[in-house]
């Protein structure tokens, strides 16, 4: 790791002021994916922002419409959370499958949302589920806040503070693990919305994360593991690895998505 | 032997792991030394490129650098380039075409990591910032990683010693007793095998300190190495480092080794030069990236074979080609893997009248490729419990009759490839297994599987291996450049606490508690009298280190000859003392008695009289210290039969090992709880092999698996809850009756899971790793309509 200053940020006006004030600095919110990389010494931020103390962005409430989950909440206290377990079950269950135990107690949700891997699994869930990224300037539908793969609607110097889920009717996440890092080949986030039934698929995309309009459509139609089993998904628009090809993360999104659609019901 | 309850086949816990388990191991990344300063490595991006100019003022004029050194220095100051220890002439006579190796290189690189430059400075930080401060040109050459397009006339001429990148063209057998066997055969099965690279990953990376004092003209080395001694006489005799008495090698605890911390490698050559060449200490510790592009790597074969069979279905030859990939350089044994170590073992458990083998090996612009875990019978077992398989299945047979059916059963066993088994019994470790596996209720299982929409396999390995290698004459017939003995030295001291010095070197195997046990077993001491001491040539005799599951059936033999000598002067002692005929004297639970009378004599008692040498027979020298060399007359054979049992998801691929059963035959086993550690250890590794791992390079020569983000090791829910068992013969050829457990999971399982994997799916085509996209893209080209679903 090359040398940096370590910032630990006390509120959120505080954490804009220490981030504005550096020419390279990074928001450290959990660093799961940060600090891999600074040690593998690809990258070099000057300085480094915690924000995982800041009060305003910790914690699980709920909401008129559904359930506010502040940024700096990490992956283990979503996966515990009796709100989210009663609202929102398949968002506690992806939450709980996110890399390993250390994982799920230093990473959080909105670290993970504003990194946009493709490979993570909270983007899937913040599609499907029409979420809502509030920042410390203004409110972004998830539909327009993950713009590509590493790619986010994001400004310089705009953080994450929370991140607004509505109910659901019903919703589950399925996901295929890459046999190495466990990140997903394939997860595929079902949600019944009151704007219907909403698919979003993650790992397996060459963009990122995306809505899947076939599996919408069949299921918007017959709510059945069954009615998808023969939708399809361009190769094309997939990744493909030593892991595996376009054509079998294809396949891996029909079969996660029966079992996400399984496990709704 | 006096017994005792901490003695040969007590469950005794490990002594050693009070301080790996409290973190309190001292490995050679912890050694630190006044002044001292660290290492970073200056290294190739290409695979294969010419290196046009290196400019280092930059370098050298950063905080802390105290020096920046490349192959020019290090030539011109003649450290010898890397050699391979173990000659191996082709089939026309001529002996293998070496290239040379530097430690640095400052012409042609050729593996991606290869070193060019070291920096030393004053902390880790520093050298690394310098060494990437390093500005070398290179101009790329073309790359080739596949052994069969090495051998290819248009491929890239990698070293001007070998043409056409061959290294040598080995054959063993009688080609033409083969050739007729094949011309008569009724049936004949032929398949393609290729055996997957892998990456040995020990927990503990490669490290090195090196520290040269000039007033004695003495080097210290602390290393990672499975085998101090052979290091240092490579080290003094091929390197031109220092003479051996001026160069101490130190390995103490090591975290794991497979194989690759037996060979001498580039960075701890350097550090040596440069802590002379820069007088101050230096260290060096690999990163994880680094292990994966410079740790030797195993396996890498493509193999045709054929097996013929007569009306009877009994074997009568079989054909073997293989194309070994050695990687850019010849490592130190890399010759003997893929052929003493190979194609030796081909005959398996069966009784094969005429086997020939043809071996190609070459180079390719890889990774060096070595010994790792099993080194070769792990290649030799693959292909022919495929084989073994595959043709059981095409003639019809019960796989495990078929096996049954050409079974050795007498012994001594001469096979057509060099090897004399001394011992074994096959039928008991195959019914054994097929018993506790439950074999005849497959059919049921497979069905209930069927209904929760898996497909259910099973499959067959019945392994054999050669261990405890070897009879250093025998080996030096073969080529090899070192004798395989073992030394051992008992030191009993004044107070009758005893001290065991051992060539063998512990890191992992819980030397520390099975040596001890044997002391224990022998002169019914407690355990907590005994010490064992390994990795430090100063403390120790020379030995020859451990690796080949050596170190029970030959360093444990030394110990056993030192504590003959032990006893037998002790006994004499003790008769002098007690007034009575040696013959009469029995040593009990750590008590020499009179037979026949009350007298007795604790063994410490006897001990003290050794050294105050008061009352000595005559002409008995004082002092009670036994040391021994002990050579093998033969290898040993483990063998046994492992059983898996697979699902398969057929939407996706996935295999899970649902039930694996492990029959084997060790001889005599000192503790079995390691030995059952060892096993597990072994198919973990076995099953890392069959399903996940893979070193996958790209066509230029990049390796795309070099993290653990994408080379996939075994975690705890890959594998089940192994399920072991073991059946004895003892083994004739050591004192003791032992074999060697320490690599027979990973010689033996793959080919059980790869053949339970085809049972489930009905293809037979599928390499390994089996990993979900292989196992998935198998089952859609066989059954096309099925897997698009």
């Amino acid at each position: 790791m090359y040398e940096t200053t370590y910032h630990r940020a006390t509120s959120v006006s505080d954490a804009v002021a220490k981030l504005g004030a550096s020419d390279d600095a990074k928001v450290l919110a959990g660093g799961q994916t940060l600090l891999p990389t600074m040690k593998q010494r690809l990258a070099a931020p000057s300085d480094v922002i915690d924000v995982t103390h800041i009060a305003d962005m910790k914690g699980i409430t709920e909401t008129a419409g559904g359930l506010r989950i502040g940024a700096a909440t990490t992956h283990a206290e979503v996966a515990g959370s009796e709100i989210v377990k009663r609202m929102l079950p398949g968002l506690a269950t992806l939450a709980g499958h996110i890399g390993d135990p250390h994982v799920r107690h230093m990473g959080t949700i909105g670290g993970s949302l504003a990194n946009n891997d493709p490979a993570a699994d909270y983007p899937s869930a913040a599609l499907a589920l029409g979420a809502t990224i509030h920042t410390n300037s203004r409110q972004i539908p998830a539909e327009d806040f993950f713009t590509g793969m590493f790619e986010t609607a994001l400004e310089d110097g705009e953080i994450v503070t929370a991140v607004e889920f509505p109910k659901a009717g019903a919703c589950a996440y399925a996901k295929y693990p890459n046999p190495a890092s466990r990140y997903a080949m394939a997860g595929v986030f079902v949600a019944k919305t009151d704007g219907g039934v909403r698919v979003a698929v993650t790992g397996a995309g060459q963009g990122g994360v995306f809505r899947h309009a076939g599996l919408e459509d069949a299921l918007a139609q017959n709510f059945s593991a069954d009615a998808i089993a023969g939708v399809t998904t361009d190769p094309d628009q997939l990744l493909s690895d030593i892991h595996g090809s376009a054509d079998y993360r294809a396949n891996l999104i029909t079969v996660m998505a029966k079992r996400a659609v399984a496990a709704c019901a | 032997m006096t017994g005792s309850a901490e003695g040969i086949g007590a469950r005794v816990t490990r002594r050693e792991d009070k301080r790996f388990i409290t973190g309190k191991g001292r490995y050679t990344d912890d050694m630190a030394v006044a002044g001292m300063c660290h290492a970073a490595f200056v290294r190739s991006p290409h695979a294969h490129a010419k290196v046009s100019s290196l400019d280092a003022d930059a370098a050298r004029a950063m905080p802390g650098v105290i020096a920046v050194l490349t192959g020019e220095e290090l030539a011109a100051d003649g450290v010898g380039n890397l050699i391979c220890g173990w000659m191996i002439h082709s089939k026309d006579g001529t002996p293998m075409k070496m290239g040379a190796w530097r430690a640095l290189e400052h012409e042609t690189v050729r593996h991606v990591g290869q070193a060019v430059a070291v920096v030393v400075a004053e902390t880790r930080a520093q050298a690394r910032d310098a060494a990437d401060a390093v500005v070398v040109d290179y101009e790329a050459l073309d790359a080739v990683v596949d052994s069969l397009d090495a051998l290819k006339p248009d491929a890239p001429q990698i070293h001007p010693e070998a043409e056409g990148n061959l290294i040598y063209d080995w054959e063993i057998g009688d080609e033409a007793a083969t050739e007729a066997a094949f011309a008569s055969a009724a049936h004949v099965t032929k398949m393609e095998i290729r055996n997957n690279r892998l990456v040995p990953n020990p927990m503990e990376p490669r490290a090195a300190l090196a520290h040269y004092e000039e007033a004695d003209e003495h080097y210290t080395l602390w290393t990672t190495s499975q085998n101090p001694h052979v290091a240092r006489l490579v080290l003094s005799a091929f390197y031109n480092i220092a003479p051996e008495h001026k160069l101490r090698v130190i390995a103490p605890d090591v975290g794991g080794g497979f194989g690759s911390k037996i060979y001498i490698y580039p960075e701890e050559m350097v550090c040596l030069w440069a802590s002379k060449k820069t007088g101050v200490p230096v260290k060096w510790t690999s990163d994880r990236t680094e292990a994966f592009l410079t740790d030797a790597h195993g396996r890498d074969h493509h193999s045709e074979a054929e097996v013929a069979l007569d009306a009877d279905n009994k074997i009568v030859g079989l054909r073997v080609k293989t194309v070994a990939n050695l990687g850019a350089y010849m490592s130190l044994f890399s010759s003997s893997v893929p052929t003493y170590l190979y194609a030796t073992l081909l005959s398996g458990q069966y009784d094969i009248p005429a086997i020939h083998c043809n071996v190609k090996t070459v180079y390719t612009n890889t990774t060096p490729v070595d010994a790792y875990r099993g080194a070769g019978r792990p290649e030799a077992t693959y292909l022919l419990e495929r084989l073994m398989e595959t043709t059981a299945r095409e003639i019809g047979m019960d796989p495990a009759e078929f096996r049954r059916k050409n079974f050795i059963r007498s012994f001594p066993h001469q096979t057509p490839v060099i090897m004399c088994y001394d011992a074994g019994d096959y039928d008991a470790s195959l019914d054994a297994a097929l018993k506790a596996i439950d074999y005849d209720g497959f059919a049921a299982r497979k069905a209930e599987a069927a209904r929760r929409g898996k497909l259910r396999g099973i499959g067959l390995s019945c392994y054999i291996e050669a261990c405890g290698i070897a009879p250093s004459q025998a080996v030096g017939s073969l080529g090899a450049g070192v004798g395989l003995w073992e030394s051992a030295e008992v030191r009993v001291n004044p107070v009758g606490t005893i001290e065991v010095l051992t060539g063998s070197h512990s890191h992992g195997q819980g030397h520390e508690t099975t040596f001890a046990q044997l002391v224990a077993e022998r002169l019914g001491v407690g355990l907590d009298t005994v010490s064992i001491v390994h990795g430090d040539t100063d403390k120790v005799q020379f030995g020859m280190g451990t690796y080949g599951s050596r170190s029970g059936a030959v360093g444990m033999s030394a110990i056993s000859k030192a504590l003959d000598k032990v006893e037998a002067k002790a006994k004499k002692l003790a008769a002098h003392l007690m007034e009575a005929s040696e013959g009469d004297i029995t040593l009990e639970g750590g008590t020499f008695k009179v037979a026949g009378t009350d007298k007795e004599l604790p063994f410490f008692q006897v001990a003290l009289a050794a050294y105050t040498a008061h009352n000595m027979p005559e002409g008995m020298e004082p002092g009670l210290k036994e040391g021994a060399f002990y050579d093998p007359t033969n290898f040993t054979f483990p063998a046994g039969t492992y059983v898996c049992e697979v699902e398969v998801d057929p939407e996706t691929g996935k295999t899970e090992v649902v039930d694996f059963v492990a029959a084997d035959d060790f001889g005599t086993i000192i503790n079995p709880m390691i030995v059952e550690g060892q096993v597990h250890g072994g198919l973990t590794q076995g099953i890392g092999q069959a399903l996940l791992e893979n070193a996958a390079y790209d066509a230029d020569g990049q390796l795309l698996s070099a993290s653990y983000m994408d080379y996939t090791m075994p975690r705890a829910d890959d594998v089940p809850s192994y399920r072991l068992m073991t059946t004895v013969t003892e083994c004739p050829g050591n004192p003791l009756g032992m074999k060697g457990c320490g690599e027979a999971g990973a010689i033996g399982s793959p080919p059980a899971v790869i053949n339970a994997i085809t049972d489930a799916i009905g293809t037979n085509a599928l390499e390994m790793p089996a990993t979900p996209a292989n196992v998935w893209r198998a089952l859609k080209s066989a059954q096309p309509a099925q897997a698009a679903e």
